[in-house]
């Protein structure tokens, strides 16, 4: 039971850490109706840049802060600047193209990772030092509490910025219908760039949780963290906030559980039942949870 | 439209150039290195020629390509590796129908079960899947787990270039032998149904095709060849291990459909070639192997979204198919 | 027995009637205009009859078959063929190639069949050629057969549309809009092909058109649709010349 318990609660941490990426893939997907493939490789990079920053200035609490400040907005500016070369000249290509192009990007990311820190895994150095508190005889990780508040924190605040702002308005009018908020005045490419700037912000921020959870990164951390991300996010519904978090919390949770509970003769395998849990997911829930269903017109 | 005889032309062709090969490998003008190139290039046409049939006659973008391959690695090399009271050359035609059906089946599954989704979700799915099989492929009894399987009995044995002419050749003639049937395929009311599908698939259910028996089959069909492919590999390679699988092997072939143009057979088969020799001609440039592929993808969706580029295309294109009809006049 | 007969039929969205209570009867050989204003649930009644949307209430019965439920497909073997307002031809493929999947279902050849082309292959796909080029034929199209469907001019993708959907042999052919974006002349063209079209193939007509000239000068009844509801049925010069039909096209 105990280990039950402890495992759950690793489960909703690592949920929240998927939620948080889910919800760069569901912003971007709701506004530039795409796939964003290279979502999950800026978290890569963002790990790398982290990996080398605290390299070379320590982890006192001073560095750490400007190091993960220069993180995040190295990953916001790459996330524009993806949009911006990439994704751009493509808005009226077919979505296949678009796909194809952001598999691209997401090939390239890895494969500059691989050639500038080659394929072995990194270790990042150890920066929340923080230790454990028992509850009731359950031993419970203080990180695991930290990834949990913060992400909701960011959710609230990602909540009132959308329904707030008039930013926030101007991108839900966007992902609503593109030429009607052209014609009301609104910037269609300044929005979609905002979005991206965003998205990839909030993968520096899960970037930074990461690797003080998992502190290893090799070229494809990312790519694997952010498939399973997105399966969240269209689990949980596209374009929703609390959508995200139910479908991250999820896939969290039973990865942590197949972990813990999968008999031994399977466990060799417990990459390859993940992923089945996320083809099912797909399956089962296509439109979402919390999502709408779009029916193409005829 | 043209007879079956002219269909058959290409066949006389490819017999032609399987003679010239054979005579540069014979004579050794073409260096060793390069004949032990030729295997690989013939299982990487199989597999870019029957992703093409998904990604650009169907328009489905498949990411897991590489777990049919694996399928037929297995089971083609599992049967060559253990049923050895067969005689050999019984044994690699077994594990060929073997591997061919057991690849048609589960590529048929996997798209019945996710017949409902979609453009990103598929691609989503399909990677997922090929991430799937290449892990469950440790846990099956006879697989031989993470280490692989090793010691499959290979078609390549004797000296240099016996052992790379054998090798080459029945890898050639399987090559030619699968080209030749998916083109028919596509040329027959199924390929127009499939292209229907891509081109607009609520119109296509309006005239009566079934478009999710359709997608079924088709991914069913590509997942046959890629399984064959598969037997090539561990009957040329004499071992498979699930990292020969990953991401990274659906991702290559399909650069070398998209190089080549999707829905274009001939572009795949050329650009395969560029693509699996360049990094022996530039040698310096292999490491940089994956960066390009991931530059040439996205270079070639910029140019396809150019409209001078595709205004360019088409005009070559139209100019080509005059010219093989000038070559074919009389018919029709 | 009525070629098509429908039954109350009706379809909501979320609580919107897009279609209430439609009832409709149209004899075999007959040529049968809907119309109405924009946003009437002129094409919803097609994608009603043809099964994109299933119907929420009544039902509809081709020569006293009840079709209601039934998928695109389905309703497509059971003898139902139908043009797209926005027309969706197969772009990337030949002309000759677009009609050739309407005659999918004409030829029998298994796969199989198609992939060792086997006798039964080549001379199921002659016979399709050559019904294929028939039907070009009738629309003045058999010159471009060779070309991509999408380069050809507007008007000539709508005939090519049509000539499609008779390819799948019909009893009911439903054309959406099928005189929009013609000049005057290329609609008298296209009143003479469809009143061709309805005597050379004994087909049965449903079309949806605003172009009041084609209306009146070929259609023989009509049904007038307002905000999903039926307004006015008859006559096709009696209906148009109803003040309320009028009044629902001007205003008040």
């Amino acid at each position: 039971m105990q280990t039950f318990i402890s495992t759950l609660i690793d489960g909703l941490s690592l949920g929240s850490l998927y939620a948080l990426v889910a919800l760069g893939y569901s912003m971007v997907y709701g506004i530039a109706k795409m796939l964003n493939f290279a979502h999950g490789d800026v978290i890569m990079v963002g790990i790398y840049v982290l990996f080398v920053a605290l390299g070379a200035m320590g982890t006192s609490p001073l560095m750490l802060t400007i190091a993960a400040l220069i993180m995040i907005v190295f990953c916001a500016l790459l996330g524009f600047t993806i949009e911006k070369l990439a994704y751009k000249p493509l808005r009226a290509a077919s979505p296949l193209s678009v796909l194809i192009t952001a598999i691209g990007v997401s090939y390239l990311l890895q494969n500059l990772a691989l050639l500038i820190f080659g394929s072995r895994q990194q270790k990042v150095p150890t920066y929340f030092h923080l230790g454990s508190i028992y509850i009731g005889g359950v031993q419970i990780e203080l990180l695991s509490l930290l990834i949990l508040a913060v992400t909701i924190v960011v959710m609230i605040l990602l909540s009132i910025f959308i329904n707030k702002t008039k930013l926030g308005s101007a991108m839900l009018a966007v992902s609503e219908d593109k030429g009607a908020a052209q014609l009301m005045g609104i910037n269609v490419n300044a929005t979609i760039s905002l979005t991206f700037v965003i998205g990839s912000a909030l993968a520096g921020v899960g970037a930074l949780l990461y690797a003080a959870k998992m502190p290893w990164v090799g070229p494809y951390t990312g790519s694997v963290f952010g498939i399973k991300a997105f399966a969240a996010a269209v689990f949980g519904g596209i374009g929703s906030i609390p959508g995200a978090m139910i479908g991250g919390v999820l896939i969290g949770i039973i990865e942590a559980m197949m972990n813990v509970f999968l008999p031994d003769v399977l466990s060799n395998a417990s990459d390859g039942f993940a992923y089945l849990v996320l083809i099912i997911m797909l399956v089962i829930k296509p439109t979402g949870l919390l999502g709408r269903k779009h029916v193409e017109k005829v | 439209m043209k007879t079956r005889l002219q269909r058959l032309l290409p066949l006389a062709g490819a017999a032609l150039l399987y003679g010239v090969i054979l005579l540069l490998m014979a004579t050794k003008v073409l260096p060793r290195s390069y004949q032990q190139m030729l295997p690989t290039i013939c299982t990487y046409i199989i597999m870019a020629v029957s992703l093409n049939l998904v990604v650009g006659f169907l328009g489905d973008l498949s990411l897991g390509h590489a777990a049919f391959y694996a399928v037929g690695a297995y089971v083609g090399g599992m049967i060559l590796r253990y049923l050895t009271a067969i005689p050999f050359g019984v044994r690699v035609i077994v594990a060929i129908a073997a591997a061919a059906a057991v690849a048609f089946v589960i590529g048929g599954a996997f798209l019945y079960f996710v017949r409902k989704l979609h453009g990103d979700y598929l691609a989503i799915v399909t990677l997922a899947f090929g991430e799937f099989v290449r892990s469950i492929v440790k846990i099956i009894p006879g697989t031989g787990g993470s280490a692989g399987l090793t010691d499959i009995p290979t078609i390549a044995a004797g000296a240099f270039p016996i052992k790379y002419i054998k090798a080459f050749s029945w890898s050639y003639v399987i090559m030619v032998i699968s080209i030749f049937l998916i083109v028919n395929l596509i040329r027959s009311r199924h390929g127009r149904a499939i292209m229907a599908v891509r081109d607009n698939s609520i119109a296509a259910a309006s005239v009566g095709i079934n478009v999710s028996r359709c997608r079924i089959v088709t991914f069913a069909i590509a997942a046959l060849f890629a399984g064959i492919a598969g037997v090539l590999y561990a009957a040329n390679t004499a071992a498979v291990n699930p990292a020969d699988f990953d991401y990274n092997v659906s991702i290559e072939v399909l650069v070398m459909v998209v190089l080549g143009g999707m829905g274009n057979i001939g572009g795949s088969i050329i650009a395969t070639i560029i693509l699996v020799a360049l990094p022996k001609v530039l040698l310096d440039a292999a490491q940089y192997r994956l960066l390009i592929y991931a530059i040439a993808l996205i270079a070639m969706m910029m140019l396809n979204a150019n409209p001078r580029f595709t205004a360019f295309k088409r005009r070559v294109s139209e100019k080509t198919s005059k010219f093989v009809k000038s070559l074919g006049r009389g018919r029709d | 027995m009525a070629m098509l007969e429908t039954k109350n039929l009706g379809i909501s969205f979320g609580g919107l009637r897009a279609v209430d209570e439609f009832n409709l009867t149209v004899e075999r050989g007959q040529l049968y205009g809907l119309i109405g204003p924009n946003g009437a649930g002129k094409t919803t009644v097609f994608n009603l009859l043809t099964g994109v949307y299933a119907p929420t209430t009544g039902g509809f019965f081709l020569e006293g078959k009840s079709l209601a439920g039934k998928t695109p497909l389905e309703i497509n073997r059971c003898g139902i063929a139908r043009t797209f307002q926005n027309i969706r031809l197969f772009k990337e493929m030949s002309v000759i190639d677009n009609v050739k999947v309407g005659l999918h279902n004409a030829a029998n050849y298994s796969i199989f069949d198609g992939l060792f082309m086997l006798p039964r292959y080549a001379r199921e796909e002659k016979e399709l050629q050559t019904r294929a080029r028939e039907l070009l034929d009738v629309f003045g199209l058999d010159g471009e057969r060779d070309y991509l469907a999408s380069n050809l001019p507007y008007g000539k993708q709508r005939k090519l549309e049509i000539a499609r959907a008779l390819a799948t042999s019909p009893k009911l052919l439903l054309l959406d809009e099928p005189a929009a974006g013609m000049n005057p002349q290329e609609t008298a063209e296209l009143m003479e092909t469809i009143c061709f079209v309805r005597d050379h193939f004994d087909m049965t007509i449903l079309l949806i058109e605003h172009d009041m000239k084609l209306v009146s000068g070929i259609c023989e009844q009509v049904t007038v649709l307002n905000f999903g509801t039926t307004l006015a049925q008859g006559q096709t010069a009696e209906v148009l010349a109803d003040p309320r039909v009028v009044r629902a096209y001007l205003g008040e």
